[in-house]
């Protein structure tokens, strides 16, 4: 009988920890306390999430401003095996989020059950974690924001 | 290093509804990433020898040297090796290290512990093994040792077959031919290091 | 500026490597790209490899790959956590400054023992994105619908991009995905694996490596008969954060390939490392390229796409054209980064 060929695991894990600096960690101090955080840009419009630097000059930036908490769908994908360290354990949709406020969109995940109730242009609402600690999964994700 | 909250970007404020509360600094993002590892031939002959308590090797085809473990390649020439050579459980000590602190995941292992360069005879490279049966301060560049293996019934297709290095108490190969001096002295048209007339040299 | 040149190449890619390390991958095509011009190792006065250590499972794992090329006596060498084709644009700038006459260099990628899309979701800004594991195709795809809702691309030219990588495959051994008869309409007819992006619209995962050998002026025609004159070679990068580029334009792609000079002359043809067919669309508006120039003769990065290696691939294959004689100047592109974020891009010319 043939040997089944030698194979062996092999895992890696970084156990990182990382500094947020001032304008991060003023945008996760946010999401723990359940507000959403833009940061102005030098031509006046708001950049989510925030960074302290103009991404076009390297300017630093320094004024946060409240956006959302709803917003419109810019573009959106399905995906149907979320990763396993993902913040998801079922299929979900996946979008680029413009919020109220701000003119840039974040990415983050749309929680509906089927590609089918996904569109460009739909409003959709934050929805947060039950527990939140300072991390971009504080947002458990967008859900369809009802006409009011 | 950790952020200053007031330091070089003091002026970053938060908004109203976020005064007073205590900021974030840092987050955890902690990644896992997975390997099916397969070996290559070379390796998968290497590990099968060990069920066997043979020990594999490469020969060059540049110039006979034998490097173990056999990587399908000479390193020095960039040459690729097929010619498998079985080398004998005996050979010196080429280096040493005594270290005094543990390895997470390896409690078995009593402190100090003597890791060696272990240069098989005939090989022209050494390999990393642990050295014990004798005390720590007694281990020395060029000491001869055999390898102690695990009981026949253990045996599988690991480098983990050869628990340890023991003293054979043969005399030393001298110092300034031990190590990846043994096959250099070989390629002199020397006798080799594992000759016993040539530890008197 | 000296004139330098590739003169010769070797690639191989597979949709899995098995029983062969990095090293013995790199072996033979380090020893069969330096014999096809004569030259041994002590030959080349600079060398410059480009690999990932997340591929490997292995820190610094380039230091292995070192034994593929006969490093001793040591020799001058560098490495680039990059795509060769960044490797080469090193070597580029070491045999202008005049120090070296000739330069190896090459990369590779064995992806399979590990998991490609997590490794991707890596290289996505850590504190916003990465811990949210994105797959990197579904990251793609919020482009891809970006780009078709704008109108400037339609599903159809998407599925046309895949169906001529993959007839113009065919041809190439080192194609993993490749079909002389595949349709416009079997590729639409796909289920979406990262809405709107379809199977086919996706590279075709695979392990493999190239190694390049350049020589600079008179060395270069020593060497080879009609070298590929490398006339003009740039790299630009746009913002990381998806939510401030317009993702359906690739800005760096533009730059790089006027600096390049790309727009010289008519191009016979230009290999696109491109992940995506949405991204390949992008360059091909970027890039200002006409109906004149092949795209992709050998199937391009959709036909087998090899992480570190698929841009220096493009090089090569480019190259291989000139130097065959059955192409007198073609562009070579090759991408890192989300979403065509960094771009590089190279003239090669016959004359």
């Amino acid at each position: 009988m043939a040997d089944a060929p030698l194979r062996a695991d092999l895992i890696l894990e970084y156990p990182f920890s990382r500094t947020t600096g001032p304008v991060i960690g003023a945008f996760l101090t946010g999401l723990r306390e359940g507000v959403l955080l833009g940061i102005r840009r030098a031509d006046g419009t708001v950049m989510v999430p925030p960074a302290e630097y103009e991404p076009d000059t390297g300017e630093s930036l320094s004024e946060l401003v409240e956006v959302g908490p709803a917003g419109e769908v810019v573009s959106w994908t399905w995906v149907d095996s979320p990763r396993p360290q993902s913040p998801w354990d079922r299929p979900h949709g996946l979008a680029l989020v413009r919020l109220d406020g701000a003119d840039t969109p974040m990415l983050h995940g749309v929680l509906v059950d089927s590609p089918d109730e996904l569109a460009t242009g739909m409003r959709v609402e934050v929805v947060w974690s039950d527990e939140r600690e300072g991390h971009i999964a504080d947002i458990a994700g967008f859900v369809p924001k009802e006409p009011s | 290093m950790s952020a200053e909250p007031d330091g070089g970007a003091g002026e970053v404020r938060l908004p109203p509804s976020l005064e007073g509360v205590e900021r974030v600094q840092s987050v955890r993002t902690p990644i896992r990433l997975e390997y099916d590892y397969r070996p290559s031939a070379a390796a998968e002959s290497y590990l099968r020898a060990y069920e066997d308590r043979r020990i594999i090797g490469h020969r060059s085809p540049v110039d006979g040297a034998v490097f173990i473990p056999p990587r399908g390649v000479d390193p020095r020439h960039g040459t690729a090796t097929t010619d498998e050579v079985e080398l004998p459980d005996t050979g010196h000590v080429g280096n040493f290290c005594v270290t005094h602190l543990p390895i997470p995941g390896r409690k078995d292992l009593e402190l100090p512990y003597v890791s060696a360069w272990i240069h098989l005879d005939g090989a022209a490279v050494g390999f990393l093994g642990l050295v014990r049966g004798c005390a720590t301060d007694e281990v020395r560049i060029g000491m001869r040792v055999r390898a102690v293996w695990k009981p026949d019934d253990e045996l599988g297709a690991t480098a983990e077959n050869i628990l340890h290095w023991e003293p054979t108490g043969e005399p030393d190969v001298p110092v300034e031919w031990a190590g990846n001096r043994a096959f250099l002295r070989g390629q002199a048209g020397l006798e080799d290091g594992a000759d016993d007339e040539a530890t008197d040299a | 500026m000296r004139e330098v040149a590739v003169v010769a190449t070797a690639s191989r890619q597979v949709p899995v490597l098995t029983g062969t390390t990095e090293v013995q991958l790199m072996v033979p095509l380090i020893e069969s790209a330096r014999a096809a011009v004569g030259l041994t190792q002590e030959d080349i006065g600079f060398t410059c490899s480009g690999s990932s250590d997340f591929l490997a499972g292995q820190a610094f794992s380039f230091v292995h790959t070192l034994d593929a090329v006969g490093a001793v006596p040591p020799i001058s060498e560098s490495h680039v956590e990059m795509d060769g084709a960044f490797a080469l644009y090193e070597a580029w700038v070491k045999l202008q400054i005049g120090e070296v006459d000739t330069a190896l260099v090459y990369s590779y990628g064995k992806s399979s023992p590990g998991s490609l899309r997590d490794v991707l979701a890596l290289q996505l800004d850590p504190y916003y994105l990465a811990p949210l594991w994105p797959p990197a195709d579904a990251v793609a795809a919020l482009q891809a619908r970006l780009l078709l809702e704008s109108g400037a691309a339609s599903p159809e030219e998407l599925a046309g991009i895949a169906v001529r990588s993959q007839h113009h495959a065919a041809a190439n051994p080192n194609a993993v995905r490749s079909s002389t008869d595949v349709t416009v309409g079997d590729v639409l007819a796909e289920a979406p694996v990262a809405d709107p992006l379809r199977p086919s619209d996706l590279a075709a995962e695979a392990d493999g490596g190239c190694a390049v050998v350049l020589a600079a002026g008179d060395r270069a025609s020593d060497l080879c008969e009609r070298p590929a004159w490398i006339r003009g070679i740039d790299h630009r990068i746009d913002a990381h954060a998806l939510g401030v580029r317009d993702l359906t334009r690739a800005p760096s792609a533009a730059l790089a390939a006027s600096r390049a000079g790309a727009g010289g002359d008519r191009l016979d043809l230009v290999e696109l490392h491109s992940p995506t067919t949405s991204q390949e669309a992008i360059l091909v508006r970027e890039i200002g390229l006409d109906d004149t120039t092949v795209v992709n003769p050998s199937g391009g990065a959709l036909a087998g796409c090899t992480l570190m290696a698929a841009g220096l691939m493009r090089i090569a294959e480019a190259a291989d054209r000139i130097t065959g004689g059955t192409a007198d100047r073609a562009l070579a592109h090759a991408t890192s980064g989300p979403c065509l974020q960094q771009n590089l891009v190279c003239v090669l010319e016959g004359a």
